[in-house]
């Protein structure tokens, strides 16, 4: 019996005898990427059943009122959909610095400081004249400032002093936390602070700024944001796989040694990635504030940076699955709570699928032995080469 | 032609690169010196004048008939001032003088945290504070850090990566308290001891996870720590509303303190600083044991040279595969301590993501502490002090022309010196040389 990492054979998986063919299909259509990550689900979901039944739950009825609660009518579509928008962003934030072997976890605080960025240029009083085809980019493009600032800050260690990304990220994910903290809730001096409201959040941004919703019946409302984050991360597929900046992105990734004699200044692509990367999540950030809840409230982005690494996991660093892969995941957080009130099970047992997926997806071994599904060729998280020092 | 050219060329410019380092940190003393001149300036222009010129102390015990340090803020900071320009000066001229200078430099650092407390005072209405207290409750805030911190060293100084120890610590908390809601009903003093163990085996088994995870299937080891997060998360959240909250144990006992036989009775500060709750001692005892064996035992040596060069660590003959297991889960059941001190010990009840970021702060302390055991607990101390020193300035009323100074910024502080010293700006921090790196044995 060979186990999970048994070196490629002839015979494919399926029904089909015809080795050399039908290979060429699976290759054709790509099936491999899916594969594992949909074992992994069925294999996750599973187990998080024994636990919901473990609690005297018939876990079908717990996963009826889930998937209700998920996809039960165009409302709940929509807000699941809605829920998932900033997660494309902070996913993408996460898969482009991957690229370039880059481990981002600042997401965390990039969309902090792209959120309140954008909040405090939608609250300038000169923007409450402006018309939305004016405001609307401005307030995106400050979001996106402010998240590339933090999180070109790593890059630019990274460059400069060799300091490592994931220590430095960490670390300006708690600078962030705190500063911004202080930005909404300061009441002497008041900074950003809105002192009408009780909860520490800032001002109301112009109404010019407000990103148009498509439906304003599910919770929350879908707006203008599904449409931005989407075209970004089309964008990123297009640059990362399409442009020779996009080449010197995956070189400086693959091997920084080759990269630097190649005549490609690593460290400047470094940095660049990093502002790129900071303003993917300064861009989801400022859909939120813009089209959400029109106000920045640092709670509402707690987790998010971390569910955009798990999301981006799921989806390779690849951009456009990282659309559907967010889907899948802020759909099912926004499902949970259905499944709480009617089968009385803590939404918590999501957060547990969604741990066993992304441990599934990265430790594929396990679903390939279960499988039997045979092993691809390059999976990004096999080796870890991310993490060398250049 | 001119593109090969190029590309000598650069790979002229980075092997010189990489020469001139050692000469550019040579020069770093300079920088130092320069900036602590001018904090001693700053404190002796700007800060001293403007404190309130009326007798403040440094209590060491309670207030009725305490022992203290009298002293006036301005006449106190602006002697700091004068000390820093000092110790500035003689650090500049450390290549003449010889590297006792160091020593200067160190107890200049060393002295901020009585310094910052000196002004916190000289603009408070208070006529004095109790340091000693201060200093136990940062020692208390800095258990789980420190111990997180051990965690990380047993982790990485064998070669794996470990951003693990927040959800190691979360799950312990949750899985301990549990236990404890099950066992005991909150009563019995057995159910306590026992979750505690309970506690550390769990710690264990997160540890051993990522340790399957990245040894066993050699995934990416942050990725493995992602996923231990992620996983800890979800179970807590799911075992406290499932479990905890239906047993009806909300809040329980918490580890009771106790005294250090004959230490406790040391006049003064003897009930203060040795008094106290077991995990908080057990703290020391782990410090103390972490830098005993890695350090000062052939298996400390093994653990090391797993985590320097595994290849060469194989070729004497050491078990690169079983010493990487041992030193992970070993690390793991540190962290299972310091996740009971959260659900056990400062509070007796467990909330979702009560660890609240500990373990990534505990990764700043290690680095803070570049990989060493003394280090790191001094990394932790600074977070301990940092988080301690903010509920005192809260308390003390510190304003400074109608701006008190946000608590924020004191919590903020202690990262931001991390970043420098990552930086290499404050001596350059070099972790383990095959961290992250898959091992896989030969034959």
């Amino acid at each position: 019996m060979t186990n999970g990492a048994a070196p490629n054979g002839a015979a494919p998986n399926g029904a089909a005898p015809n080795g050399a063919a039908s290979k060429k299909i699976t290759r054709a259509f790509s099936l491999q990427p899916i594969l594992v990550p949909f074992y992994a689900l069925i294999l996750a979901v599973l187990v998080g059943g024994v636990l919901i039944a473990i609690v005297g739950v018939n876990p079908f009825t717990a996963y009826g009122y889930l998937l209700k609660g998920m996809f039960g009518s165009p409302d709940r579509i929509a807000g699941s959909i809605a829920r998932s928008v900033p997660f494309i962003g902070s996913a993408l934030a996460l898969a482009v610095a991957f690229r370039a072997g880059l481990f981002n976890i600042g997401a965390e605080g990039q969309l902090l400081l792209g959120g309140v960025s954008a909040a405090w240029v939608g609250t300038w009083a000169w923007m409450a004249d402006m018309p939305a085809i004016i405001a609307i980019p401005i307030v995106i493009l400050a979001g996106m400032l402010g998240g590339g600032i933090w999180g070109a800050i790593p890059g630019l260690l990274r460059a400069k002093t060799g300091a490592h990304e994931v220590i430095t990220t960490i670390m300006l994910n708690s600078i962030g936390l705190f500063g911004v903290r202080w930005l909404v809730s300061s009441q002497k001096p008041v900074v950003l602070r809105d002192i009408e409201s009780t909860a520490p959040r800032t001002r109301p941004i112009a109404e010019g700024a407000r990103l148009p919703t498509f439906l304003d019946s599910s919770q929350p409302n879908l707006h203008l944001g599904l449409v931005l984050l989407v075209l970004a991360a089309i964008a990123m597929a297009l640059l990362l796989d399409r442009t020779s900046f996009g080449f010197e992105v995956n070189t400086v990734g693959l091997n920084p040694g080759a990269a630097k004699y190649a005549g490609i200044s690593v460290n400047k692509t470094i940095v660049l990635v990093m502002a790129l990367s900071g303003a993917m999540a300064g861009l989801a950030a400022a859909s939120e504030v813009s089209g959400t809840s029109g106000t920045f409230q640092p709670g509402t982005f707690a987790g998010m940076g971390f569910d955009g690494i798990a999301i981006a996991l799921l989806a390779r660093a690849k951009p456009i699955p990282i659309i559907f892969s967010a889907i899948m995941w802020g759909s099912m957080l926004s499902g949970a709570p259905l499944m709480q009130q009617e089968a009385d099970v803590s939404i918590d047992v999501v957060r547990i699928i969604q741990a066993l997926v992304l441990l599934l997806v990265a430790a594929d071994a396990i679903v390939r032995y279960i499988f039997r599904v045979k092993v691809e060729t390059g999976n990004e998280f096999a080796a870890s080469s991310t993490v060398e020092a250049s | 032609m001119s593109s090969a050219a190029d590309s000598v060329n650069a790979g002229r410019s980075v092997s010189q690169k990489r020469v001139s380092r050692p000469g550019q940190s040579s020069t770093k003393h300079y920088y130092f010196g320069a900036a602590l001149v001018l904090l001693g300036l700053v404190l002796l222009i700007f800060v001293a004048p403007n404190l309130i010129d009326e007798t403040r102390a440094f209590r060491l015990n309670k207030p009725p008939d305490p022992v203290q340090f009298e002293f006036k803020p301005p006449t106190f900071v602006g002697l700091a001032g004068a000390f820093y320009i000092l110790v500035g000066f003689l650090t500049v001229l450390r290549d003449r003088l010889g590297s006792w200078t160091r020593f200067a430099a160190i107890a200049g650092v060393a002295f901020m945290p009585l310094l910052i407390l000196a002004m916190a005072l000289g603009r408070s209405d208070l006529s004095g504070t109790n340091v000693v207290n201060l200093l136990v409750s940062s020692l208390f805030l800095a258990t789980p850090i420190a111990l997180g911190s051990m965690t990380g060293l047993w982790s990485e100084r064998v070669g794996i990566i470990n951003i693990g120890i927040e959800g190691t610590m979360l799950g312990a908390a949750g899985i301990a308290y549990m236990t404890y809601a099950l066992v005991g009903d909150g009563a019995e003093r057995w159910a306590l001891w026992l979750s505690v163990l309970v506690a550390i085996l769990v710690g264990g088994l997160f540890a051993l996870l990522l340790a399957v995870l990245s040894i066993r299937f050699g995934i990416n080891q942050i990725i493995a720590g992602v996923v231990i997060n992620l996983l800890a998360l979800g179970l807590t959240g799911f075992l406290r509303s499932q479990v905890i909250v239906k047993s009806g144990v909300g809040t329980g006992v918490a580890t009771p303190s106790f005294g250090i036989p004959l230490l406790s009775k040391i006049p003064v500060i003897g009930d203060q600083l040795f008094v106290g709750q077991p995990i908080n001692f057990a703290m020391y005892l782990v410090v103390f044991l972490t830098w005993l064996v890695m350090f000062k035992t052939p298996w400390g040596l093994r653990v090391r040279a797993c985590g320097e060069d595994p290849h060469a660590a194989e070729t004497v003959g050491i078990n690169v595969i079983r010493t990487r297991y041992m030193s992970v889960v070993l690390g793991g059941f540190i962290a299972g301590l310091a996740g009971a001190w959260f659900s056990l010990e400062s509070s007796a009840r467990f909330e979702d993501n009560m660890t609240n970021a500990a373990g990534f702060i505990a990764l700043a302390a290690m680095i803070f502490g570049k990989w060493t055991p003394w280090g790191a607990f001094a990394g932790a101390l600074l977070f301990g002090y940092a988080d301690a020193l903010q509920t005192r300035l809260q308390f003390l009323k510190v304003d400074i022309a109608g701006f008190e100074i946000p608590s924020e910024f004191w919590q903020m502080l202690p990262f931001a010196i991390t970043i420098l010293v990552v930086a290499g700006l404050v001596g350059r921090a070099t972790p383990p040389a095959a961290e992250g790196k898959p091992f896989q044995a030969s034959q």
